[in-house]
């Protein structure tokens, strides 16, 4: 089984945890994945703000050289390029004058045909079907499903999870053996790009959710995205500071803890690069 | 030999400041068969009317073309006037000069020059105009109301009123509407119930008005003064007549846990119920659904406990079929329920409720008696919130449109609640305040000012749960667009009103337009606001559109007094603009080669199908006809046939062709 990965600048950086534990897991799985050959930045948020078509023309020529190489599905495990992805993809479908351009702008065939998926669908897909067999150690813990802005929007082009109260990371964590809490937290803003320039704001929007989720009881907090990962983990001393408190609560990506749970050790799925230290007792 | 007379209205300066009448008339005036060509600054004025009369006897016309407004505005008027001359009204033709010329145009040349074409094509067109008589039908002096809300119950007094018979059906067991579950009514506060069940009564006695409860039209045939309705009376498991309504069956029956609609699902019913104490008819029903003994097969407890025999657990449904003249639809509306809302928790957190259900809370007749208690634990909430515009407004919930009532009905929320809970806090979160009405305003004024309403601009963005209560998160947005975070006991959405379920398979049943809020259609939103574009099917109330009680009481009577004008006539006469088959002399019998395909594309049922005999009674032929009562002229079956038999009279395929020819100059 051979499927297209995407991996962005992230997964290659600060979030080299969550492609550890992506390709951990494919491995276990039998799944091959394949970088695309070339690939460039998605444009993440400057592009859009600046130059429409760029914003388009940078994810369209990542499109297009899947479709070059036979990648017929492609998994982007960053929320925010997998927006940037799925949201060109959309607006070329339905505007045809705009795909004729960006065709030309990239120098490249381009039909829209990839199926892009997001680290969610992928584990569904692909994983969860066979996870019984694998299932070694149970990942018994109560956890907080936190799936921030880009996962699950917007609804219009998406069309997948309910927006306003998504379930389907909550369904994945069910199936290793977690209890996922009531969260209402789970798409409020972490702060986002301000994790550079205005660390203040994210201190204030990331504690909050760490905040109600350590009310709850959590005992981790589960991501799907590199940046609300920095935001939550990195950002830590900020936001301890900030509310003068010490949150302790563990952020995982959903694959180091589906991970762990199919018999990863902890460095397989990298959680010693963790800024809040994650101590798996079970 | 036509003798053709030409109008050139000035329309005060409308027409005349761009159009040259003057030209216009003239140069009409030369073409062949012109009698007649004048001009007059206001031809509908009575002079003008005079002037067209006295043209036709004296030139002695055999058509006219006024040329003026549009014929929506004032066709009627000039026919009128050419039949009172002695002239076939739809020899009377009018000439469009003033939206299709000189509002849309500068004053020029080619201006005048299209005037004189648009004219000139009609003058030709009138040539080859038939006399047309107007249809008569006769009308069945019966009106059927259907839905049993306060727009229905008005409806349907005021029609028994006038003399004439009424069939209510409702689907319900009683009827009432959401107006019976109300507390306190705005702007008044006077108590719905003891203002609405006088009237119930008043329609169960009435000797013109027979209801039928629990009850729904199965289908409808006919037209105008002439429908069929067949109505399927659900089987209540009892004998309406043996029945006292003493109501024993109803405390012995074991099923007790059934959620309670009249309640909201805040309390429990049991199987065999009647919805509410002052139901009309107050006789109970059998909820087969979750009888033990539908279910199970044994119980019939109630048919034990019943002192007079009453109850039939092998009732059958019955079919009605009845004929009415006319009918009023008011089939009301609904509201979108918590469910609607996963950020406001989807309907899972128990205090977050819907603005009926505050209703029954506030409600003495309801399960807390009218105190307000949390649902969740029964305790009095201490902070309240209300929401309003919950789903109106929001396109990217699907609806774009404000909901009229919510705004009034949360003022009137808040004042109930501090009424009962003086030391309590009431907060309302609004987008505006739309209290447009005779006192509204002053009624929310009071709200605010004198039972210290808390009013916050601005939306909220979610609603969840927190150590057992309720975290409102939104935003004052008249206080420098500030987030704001309100820790609620209770809080209460003014969800959006919607149309009622069941309404669209409904309208289909009726053949009536609905639009695609599913609500019912209107014929014009201004001019014909209690029409349907089905002849003889009239609108009253929240079936149209979110209304308050007094909007819908007034197109109730609205609706009422159409019918009742039907109702004056022993027949009815209808434009004879209506399509027609063509017949010719046997063995042909008509062109039509009878595959009704015109069939399946009339939207309004109107082709039947006509056989020819021979003498032996063998059918020799079967083509199609055109029901003449139901044909709405619109011309779609004209345009479909592939034999050209059909043609609609007044526009004529020849009509048609001679105008495009006039207009190209080949005559
Ligand atoms: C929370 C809330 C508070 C309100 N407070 C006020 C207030 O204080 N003052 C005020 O003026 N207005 C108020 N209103 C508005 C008021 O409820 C409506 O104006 C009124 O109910 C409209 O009456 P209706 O007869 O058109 O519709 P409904 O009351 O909805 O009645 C329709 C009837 O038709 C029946 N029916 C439906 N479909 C069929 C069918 N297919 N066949 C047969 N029967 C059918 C139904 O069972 C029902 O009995 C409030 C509304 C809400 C939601
Ligand atoms: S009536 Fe008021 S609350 Fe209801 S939708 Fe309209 S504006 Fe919103
Ligand atoms: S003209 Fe229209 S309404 Fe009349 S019969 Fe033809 S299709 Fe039906």
């Amino acid at each position: 089984m051979k499927i297209g990965i995407y991996p962005g600048c992230s997964l290659n950086g600060s979030a080299r945890d969550y492609n550890e534990s992506v390709f951990a897991i494919a491995k276990v799985f039998d799944i091959e994945l394949v970088q695309i050959p070339d690939w460039n930045c998605c444009g993440a948020t400057a592009a859009h703000n600046l130059n429409k078509e760029l914003s388009l023309a940078l994810p369209a020529r990542i499109l297009a050289l899947a479709e070059q190489n036979g990648l017929d599905e492609v998994l982007v495990p960053c929320a925010a390029c997998y927006s940037r992805l799925v949201v060109t993809q959309h607006e070329l479908k339905v505007e045809p004058e705009i795909k004729n351009r960006i065709k030309k702008v990239i120098e490249l065939d381009y039909r829209g045909t990839t199926k892009i998926l997001n680290v969610i669908e992928w584990l569904d897909k692909y994983i969860i079907p066979g996870i019984e067999e694998k299932l070694v150690l149970p990942f018994k813990h109560k956890v907080a499903c936190y799936y921030g802005c880009l996962l699950v929007r917007p609804n219009k082009v998406l069309n997948y999870d309910r927006s306003e109260d998504p379930q389907t990371m909550d369904e994945v964590m069910r199936k290793i053996g977690a209890d996922p809490i009531y969260f209402p937290y789970k798409t409020e803003c972490c702060g986002a790009g301000f994790s550079v320039s205005r660390t203040d704001i994210v201190s204030k929007l990331s504690g909050k959710i760490i905040e109600d989720a350590e009310h709850r009881g959590a005992e981790f907090m589960i991501v799907a995205c590199p940046m609300c990962h920095s935001n939550l983990d990195m950002r830590r001393p900020d936001i301890n500071q900030y509310f003068k408190t010490k949150f302790t609560l563990p952020i995982l990506f959903v694959t180091q803890a589906l991970g762990l749970a199919v018999g990863l050790s902890p460095k397989e799925v990298g959680l010693q690069r963790h800024f809040v230290p994650v101590n798996i007792d079970s | 030999m036509a003798r053709i007379g030409v109008f050139i209205c000035h329309c005060g300066e409308n027409i005349s400041a761009t159009v040259d009448c003057g030209r216009v008339a003239e140069t009409i005036g030369k073409l062949k068969h012109v009698a007649y060509s004048t001009e007059y600054k206001y031809m509908c004025s009575d002079p003008g009317q005079t002037l067209i009369k006295d043209a036709i006897k004296e030139y002695k016309l055999t058509g006219i073309v006024v040329s003026a407004c549009s014929p929506r505005m004032h066709e009627p008027t000039f026919r009128k006037a050419a039949a009172e001359a002695g002239l076939n009204p739809y020899l009377c033709e009018m000439a469009n000069l003033r939206e299709h010329c000189s509002w849309v145009h500068e004053k020029n040349d080619m201006t005048t020059e299209k005037a004189i074409d648009i004219v000139r094509i009609l003058v030709e067109k009138v040539k080859i105009n038939n006399a047309l008589l107007p249809i008569k039908v006769p009308v069945t002096k019966t009106a059927l109301v259907i839905g049993g809300g306060i727009a229905g119950i008005q409806s349907a007094l005021d029609i028994a009123n006038t003399g004439h018979k009424v069939i209510l059906v409702e689907r319900s067991p009683s009827i009432g509407g959401h107006m019976s579950q109300l507390s306190e009514t705005f702007p008044t506060l006077d108590c719905s119930q003891c203002i609405l069940t006088p009237r119930m009564v008043e329609v169960a006695q009435h000797p013109n008005i027979t209801l039928y409860t629990y009850s729904e039209v199965e289908s409808l045939d006919g037209f105008i003064g002439n429908f069929t309705v067949k109505i399927r009376k659900k089987a209540r498991s009892i004998d309406e007549k043996d029945c006292t309504g003493c109501g024993l069956c109803t405390t012995k029956c074991p099923q007790k846990k059934i959620p309670n609609e009249f309640e909201e699902g805040m309390g429990f019913r049991p199987a065999i119920y009647t919805p509410f104490p002052q139901a009309v008819p107050n006789k109970p029903v059998i909820d087969r659904e979750h009888c033990t003994y539908y279910i199970k097969g044994k119980c019939k407890v109630c048919e034990i406990v019943c002192p007079t025999k009453a109850i039939r657990f092998d009732q059958p449904d019955q079919i009605l079929e009845i004929q009415i003249g006319a009918i009023v639809i008011a089939t009301g509306f609904d509201i979108k329920r918590t469910d609607f809302f996963p950020e406001y928790g989807f309907g899972k957190y128990k205090d977050v409720i819907d603005g009926l259900q505050f209703e029954r809370l506030a409600s003495a007749s309801g399960p807390t008696g009218g105190a307000i208690l949390r649902p969740s634990d029964g305790v009095v909430p201490k902070n309240i919130v209300f929401v309003a515009c919950a789903g109106s407004r929001d396109p990217a919930k699907g609806i774009a449109y404000c909901s009229k009532i919510c705004c009034m009905y949360t003022a009137k929320h808040a004042m109930l609640y501090k009424h009962k809970v003086h030391e309590g806090k009431a907060h309302v979160f609004y987008m505006d305040i739309r209290s447009a009405g005779k006192n509204y305003d002053e009624f929310v004024r009071r709200a605010i000012e004198e039972d210290y309403v808390n009013y916050i601009r601005g939306r909220v963005s979610t609603i969840y749960e927190c150590d057992g209560k309720l975290i409102v998160k939104g935003v004052d947005t008249l206080l420098g667009a500030q987030p704001l975070e309100i820790v609620a006991d209770m809080v209460v959405l003014a969800t959006a009103g919607v149309a009622n379920s069941g309404a669209e398979e409904l309208a289909q049943k009726l053949h009536v337009s609905y639009d695609s809020h599913k609500f019912f259609a209107e014929a014009h939103p201004k001019l014909k606001p209690v029409e349907t574009n089905t002849a003889g099917i009239f609108l009253a109330g929240a079936c149209q559109n979110p209304k308050d009680i007094p909007d819908s009481v007034s197109q109730a009577s609205g609706a009422a007094v159409k019918v009742a004008a039907l109702f004056s006539q022993n027949e009815l006469t209808r434009e004879p603009l209506v399509a027609f088959v063509n017949r010719c002399s046997p063995p042909l019998y008509s062109t039509c080669v009878g595959c009704f395909l015109c069939q399946s594309v009339c939207p309004y049922q109107a082709i039947e199908r006509e056989e020819f005999k021979n003498r032996d009674g063998k059918t020799i032929k079967t083509v199609a006809k055109i029901n003449e009562g139901l044909c709405q002229g619109c011309g779609t079956c004209v345009a479909l046939c592939r034999s050209k038999s059909i043609d609609l009279h007044g526009y004529t395929n020849n009509q048609m062709y001679t105008e495009v020819m006039a207009l190209l100059n080949v005559y």
